[in-house]
């Protein structure tokens, strides 16, 4: 039983993960329909960017891990806008196969410009924020776990009062249903592109420095496979679905946690990928998706 | 108010509009009528910036807008209600009324809209709160019309309001687009199959026949054509 909530534990912040990650995916294909490859190397440079500014603020202490946080937030958001400036922006019109390998191509420069600058070796990340072991029966609860778990709520929550309670949080889901429409009542389409990668990047350099957190070793090439594993989540919860994002996201960290702790562990890495198999052949619309429903 | 000038507009390598001209004076309720695949909607899509026209001008309050993306003109007072209404089925109704008037910051004027808008559709107040997705098609085009009243338009777009929807909610529709004008004071561009029902609506019109205007007259002159009865009016 205390081995079942341990491993329980550990899922649902992998999970939590795995669902700030997600959500940026969703959120591209909403407004542009499609993978944005580029997302698993935003997450990687949004733990860098905790990792240079931590010695300056302050880490160990609460409010300093909060402004790294913020920083590397910040950070990330900033690269989200610039890639989607220079890089998609100007093949808007165009096929999406040409902007997915475009995005394949921005992946790539990304992870080379990281080991340029960053290093190729790996790095260990600091403890940014205090960090204690609690002790709830046999069950060993990490403060790492709980701030991972914690800062994904609140970041989960602060998404929904943007998009269901904000102007261009409206605005972006009236884009992401129909752009056309959307630019007849007045909404420049081109902003709200960019107020979205701003937001689903900014998501990820949360990710990136919780990832860091739990497995303290930072590297340019880190982003690829929580970013896959995030995007399997996010096709799992319905691509384009916010909600199916957080919930794939959950799924796949518990599936694999729970998969880990079984003779199939060495396994681990494959099961997301049996999911996506799955899924595709099954149900492609994901657990939240549906078809639209359309009247004329 | 609207003066298009000899405009030609293509999709790739096909031709929809070949050199079209037409003026809308303010105050007016001009109706463009054409068989499918005429070039109606296209002619519509060019006014409000959604394609852009290979050669001519497009004027609006004597201003040359052509070329300006649709957001910036609906910042300039024009509104679209495109065929098949794209409301965002995925917004509640309100949602959608709001974002109708996305570039409008006062908020008590966006208020008193919405009530402008509810009096004239109390259907759509009723049903607020629900997902616009699972409107009826003529509660979804009360909700498009009402959308684009909310940006406070000077000059209204109408492509095929009557589309798909029962007759007797059709000449409801009607009456209200007909109060929009003398009420308002909206200029109003319409385009429909229904030509009868538009032309009676109408003070002017504009047959157009594969890409080309064929006639220009009053709304009554049309109606007495031989050749309007014969094609667009059923006899
Ligand atoms: N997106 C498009 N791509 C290619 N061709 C198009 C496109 N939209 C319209 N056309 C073509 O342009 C011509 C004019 O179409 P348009 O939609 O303007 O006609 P319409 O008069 O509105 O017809 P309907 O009464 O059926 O709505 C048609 O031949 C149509 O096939
Ligand atoms: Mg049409």
């Amino acid at each position: 039983m205390s081995e079942f909530l341990q491993q329980l534990l550990n899922g649902i912040s992998m999970g939590a993960i795995y669902a700030l990650i997600a959500l940026g995916y969703t959120m591209v294909y909403g407004v542009l329909r499609f993978i944005n490859f580029a997302h698993s190397d935003v997450f990687m440079v949004g733990s860098f960017a905790a990792f240079h500014v931590a010695p300056r603020l302050g880490s160990g202490a609460v409010a300093g891990g909060m402004a790294i946080l913020c920083v590397a937030m910040a950070a990330s958001a900033l690269l989200g806008m610039a890639i989607e400036k220079l890089a998609y922006k100007p093949l808007r019109g165009r096929s999406t196969l040409t902007v997915l390998i475009t995005a394949i191509g921005v992946s790539l420069l990304l992870q080379n410009v990281g080991q340029k600058v960053f290093g190729a070796e790996p790095k260990a990340f600091p403890a940014i924020f205090p960090s204690r072991t609690f002790h709830l029966g046999t069950v060993v609860v990490n403060s790492t776990q709980l701030v991972t778990i914690a800062t994904t709520l609140l970041l989960l929550a602060a998404l929904h009062v943007v998009v269901h309670h904000t102007r261009v949080g409206i605005a972006m889901r009236a884009v992401s249903f129909n752009a056309t429409a959307a630019s007849l009542v007045g909404i420049n389409n081109d902003r709200i592109i960019s107020f979205t990668f701003a937001l689903g990047s900014a998501l990820a350099g949360a990710g990136g420095v919780l990832y860091a957190l739990n497995y303290p070793s930072i590297d340019p090439l880190m982003g690829t496979l929580p970013g896959l594993k995030a995007f399997v989540a996010a096709v799992l919860g319905g691509i384009g679905n916010l909600a199916g994002a957080a919930l794939g996201g959950l799924v796949i960290g518990l599936v694999e946690t729970f998969v880990s702790g079984t003779r199939l562990s060495t396994y681990r890495d494959a099961i997301a990928f049996g999911i996506l198999i799955a899924i595709l052949l099954f149900r492609p619309a994901g657990l939240l998706g549906r078809d639209r429903v359309e009247k004329v | 108010m609207l003066e298009v000038q000899d405009i030609s507009v293509g999709y790739g390598a096909i031709a929809a509009l070949h050199g079209v001209s037409l003026r809308v004076g303010a105050g007016e309720i001009v109706t463009l009528i054409g068989g499918n695949g005429a070039g109606k909607t296209t002619t519509l899509r060019a006014v409000s910036g959604l394609v852009k026209p290979r050669s001519g001008r497009i004027l609006f309050d004597g201003r040359d807008i052509t070329g300006w993306p649709a957001h910036r003109l609906v910042a300039a007072g024009l509104a679209h209600v495109p065929e098949g209404r794209m409301v965002f089925a995925n917004l509640t109704v309100l949602e959608n009324l709001r974002m109708g008037a996305y570039l409008r910051r006062d908020r008590a004027e966006v208020n008193r809209s919405l009530g402008h808008v509810y009096r004239v559709f109390p259907r759509l107040e009723e049903r607020q709160a629900q997902p616009a997705g699972t409107l009826s098609g003529g509660e979804q085009q009360m909700l498009a019309i009402g959308r684009a009243l909310m940006s406070k338009p000077r000059f209204l777009m109408l492509d095929e309001p009557s589309l798909g929807i029962a007759p007797l909610l059709v000449k409801s529709i009607f009456e209200r687009i007909v109060e929009i004008n003398r009420d308002d004071g909206i200029t109003i561009l319409l385009v429909e199959q229904n030509a009868n029902l538009a032309l009676r609506v109408s003070g002017r019109g504009y047959v157009l026949e594969t890409g080309r205007i064929t006639l220009a007259d009053t709304a009554a002159a049309l109606q007495d054509n031989p050749q309007v009865r014969g094609a667009y009016l059923g006899g």
